[in-house]
């Protein structure tokens, strides 16, 4: 507790650091997973090797792709880029199965009814797909949200500074207080994240609050 | 007025799901499509509003090939029930109801308005108007998809099993409530069953479909049951059932009508 | 792209693959804490994930553990315990292993209770044991996703174990870190991708094996299920 009184500032200024580096990851993952995993659902054929891809994708660790990265991308290995490319591609490996079984977890017969009352292909992903997809595209997002923040720390290890450097230099110096502040900062910030994501969802499915209390029980017979 | 000029239908590799269908469905009036599953009769309605399109042959509307038409702006003009409602389910019954016109561009508080006063029209609450479909009972969910078939005024209407899924008290109640609509609205409507009483109930003309899109019969309900054409039609709508076969029979002065079993059904009004 | 012939040549010197620091014990080492932390890891959660899974009971508790695990950064683990235990193989081990439990405990978990109900009810009602309904039902039907929990867990390590030479001299990772002071790129890359074949070849070996365990619960499994109607998506009349 006294390491983090004396060293708040830094704290602060590390946090701020993780959160510019896990934002821009996260939002890219999601805006670059989701049309990947709608296309994928749509065409199997296509889909199959592409979530493959993203799981081989997924499977290389981090540190080597973090330093694979600059030599493909031609960009400095101690650089913000590298760290948020790195990060962007494990979000979109994780998030692409996750977009493709949202789309999938769309009921055929919800999606026909819609085309046939005269939704053109595009208002169908707009207005069904999109929104019928978002409570399991949410809790994909919401996995993905928390796995960045954890991973922006390894960042340090190549010198890129986040609440990661906590844990480098708390190690090398041997302090504990700052190494557990660190990894305590760390989780909050994920949880932080979570709970933000809670209330989106929350807030954009309010359909869903209420689909507890489903038909009456008699009716479920057919 | 809609009209099926030898349509056919045939996905690769099965036989045929319908062969050179024709029929026309006039103007105001209710048509039934009834026959068992693999009879085509779905495939057959959902060439109307090409969701399937036909392998041959072609389907008019007020004299138009409808493929001349786009596809959307197709649907958008039809309205459409299906089984299970096919309402979306993260709208509210309102904005459900409203789906067709705002798509069409009408303003959505307009539309909200239009679809409050469609609810009670079909006998509905207003206030289940907030609710979402997950929230509804199967009968009420079916009321709400006839709502919004007719929330853009259409001249025609397509019902596909719509009141199969749910327990004959509430399709009793659904199928008067049909009826009353259609008293009042006189929409074109083509309805597709399994059911042949309530192909009876509903027909101005029924159509005995058999295996394949062929027709056993059409004409109406009167007709098919005093004369069925061939053993399959006689089989289909039970004609030797006992309940169909009804004579009379005189109780204190009054003539009872009785049927093949000896129950009585009813008493002959004079 | 310089850097990658520099990296090959790296790795086709013939004085990188002799020796303590050379490429075979390198790998080998890195295999060996691999398998021993994934097996240390199974040895409790396997058991205590099935159990949780025939029970029912404990659910939330496995969710948590699960969600918790993924917010821990592995890093931080790392250094805490190897400031608490030293520089050594006891820190990077028990860290490793305490990241390998929560996957395995959710596969199989989320793999026995996935077991249909008629399935474990009709297996009672011909009279099996509990203990036979769990292993002679739920474990061979959950299968595919225990191995599932067991492939995401040595993932995980595989790309841990990387990081644990950070604090003990250990692994293919000591490349990386190695390259990474002395500013060899070269030698730095080519652990890099030393450590990345090694994991997509696991990830390929466990694939295989998940693919071949449900393969063999599909091909017992009603054939005929599969086997949609020719027109379904047209005809909705075969409710």
């Amino acid at each position: 507790m006294t390491w983090l009184t004396l060293n708040w500032p830094q704290v602060l200024e590390l946090t701020r650091d993780h959160l510019l580096l896990s934002a821009p990851a996260i939002l890219l993952s999601v805006l670059i997973a989701v049309p990947i995993g709608r296309l994928a659902q749509q065409r199997p054929r296509l889909g199959g090797p592409l979530l493959g891809a993203a799981s081989l994708l997924y499977a290389i660790p981090a540190l080597p792709l973090l330093i694979i990265i600059p030599v493909i991308f031609g960009i400095p290995l101690r650089s913000p880029a590298t760290m948020i490319i790195a990060l962007t591609v494990y979000g979109v490996a994780l998030l692409v199965r996750t977009a493709a079984d949202a789309f999938g977890s769309v009921d055929p017969r919800v999606r026909e009814a819609a085309v046939a009352v005269g939704h053109s292909p595009r208002s169908v992903f707009w207005r069904v797909d999109l929104p019928l997809a978002l409570p399991v595209l949410l809790a994909g997002i919401r996995v993905v949200a928390v796995s960045t923040v954890s991973l922006v720390t390894i960042g340090a290890l190549i010198g890129v500074p986040s609440l990661g450097t906590l844990l480098t230099d708390g190690f090398q110096r041997g302090i504990p207080a700052e190494v557990a502040t660190g990894v305590i900062a760390t989780m909050a910030l994920a949880l932080l994240f979570d709970g933000l994501l809670i209330a989106i969802g929350r807030l954009l499915t309010p359909w869903a609050a209420t689909s507890h209390e489903r038909l009456l029980p008699q009716e479920k017979a057919v | 007025m809609i009209e099926f000029e030898t349509v056919s239908k045939t996905y690769p590799g099965h036989p045929a799901a319908v062969a050179d269908f024709s029929l026309v469905v006039p103007s105001h009036s209710t048509v039934v499509l009834v026959g068992s599953s693999g009879s085509g009769k779905s495939t057959l309605l959902r060439t109307v509003n090409r969701m399937v399109e036909p392998t041959s042959g072609r389907v008019l509307i007020d004299g138009e090939d409808v493929r001349e038409r786009d596809p959307v702006a197709l649907r958008r003009s039809i309205g459409y029930v299906l089984q299970h409602g096919g309402l979306l389910p993260h709208r509210s019954v309102i904005d459900n109801i409203a789906t067709v016109p705002v798509l069409n561009g009408v303003p959505k508080r307009q539309a909200r308005t239009a679809a409050t006063e469609l609810l009670e029209r079909v006998g509905l609450d207003p206030k289940v108007g907030r609710r979402y479909p997950g929230q509804l009972s199967g009968g009420q969910q079916q009321r709400v998809g006839v709502a919004r078939a007719l929330a853009a005024d259409p001249n025609i209407l397509l019902m596909d099993e719509p009141f199969g899924a749910v327990d004959p008290i509430m399709r009793r109640e659904l199928q008067e409530e049909l009826l009353r609509l259609q008293s009042e609205l006189h929409k074109t409507i083509v309805f597709v069953t399994h059911d042949i009483d309530e192909a009876f109930l509903l027909g101005d003309e029924v159509v005995v479909l058999r295996e394949g899109g062929v027709i056993a019969q059409r004409g109406t309900p009167a007709e098919i049951l005093g004369a069925p054409a061939d053993d399959f039609v006689r089989d289909f709508v039970g004609a030797d059932r006992a309940e169909r076969e009804l004579h009379t029979t005189e109780v204190d002065g009054r003539t009872i009508a009785v049927d093949a079993a000896g129950r009585p059904v009813g008493v002959l009004a004079s | 792209m310089n850097l990658f012939l520099d990296a090959l040549a790296w790795l086709t010197d013939p004085a990188n693959w002799t020796g303590p620091g050379g490429i075979p014990t390198r790998v080998l080492q890195h295999l060996v804490i691999t398998f021993a932390a994934v097996a240390a890891a199974a040895v409790v959660a396997l058991p205590t994930g099935v159990l949780i899974g025939h029970t029912r009971k404990g659910a939330g508790v496995v969710g948590a553990i699960a969600g918790a695990a993924r917010a821990i950064p592995t890093l931080g683990l790392l250094t805490l315990l190897g400031l608490a235990l030293g520089i050594g193989l006891e820190a990077p081990l028990l860290a490793l292993i305490v990241l390998a439990v929560p996957s395995v405990l959710a596969g199989a978990y989320a793999g026995v209770q996935n077991v249909s109900t008629d399935t474990t009810g009709a297996a009672k009602a011909i009279g099996m044991s509990p203990r036979q309904v769990v292993f002679q039902v739920e474990i061979p039907l959950a299968a595919p996703v225990i191995i599932g929990g067991l492939r995401a867990a040595t993932l995980q390590v595989v790309a841990t174990a990387t990081l644990a030479a950070y604090t003990a001299d250990f692994g293919l990772g000591r490349y990386l870190f190695a390259g990474l002071k002395s500013r060899d790129y070269a030698e730095m890359l080519a652990g890099a991708l030393l450590v990345a074949v090694l994991a997509l070849v696991l990830e390929l070996l466990f694939a295989a094996a998940q693919r071949r365990a449900a393969g063999r619960i599909a091909a017992t499994a009603r054939p005929d299920d599969a086997v949609a109607p020719p027109d379904s998506p047209q005809e909705k009349e075969l409710v």
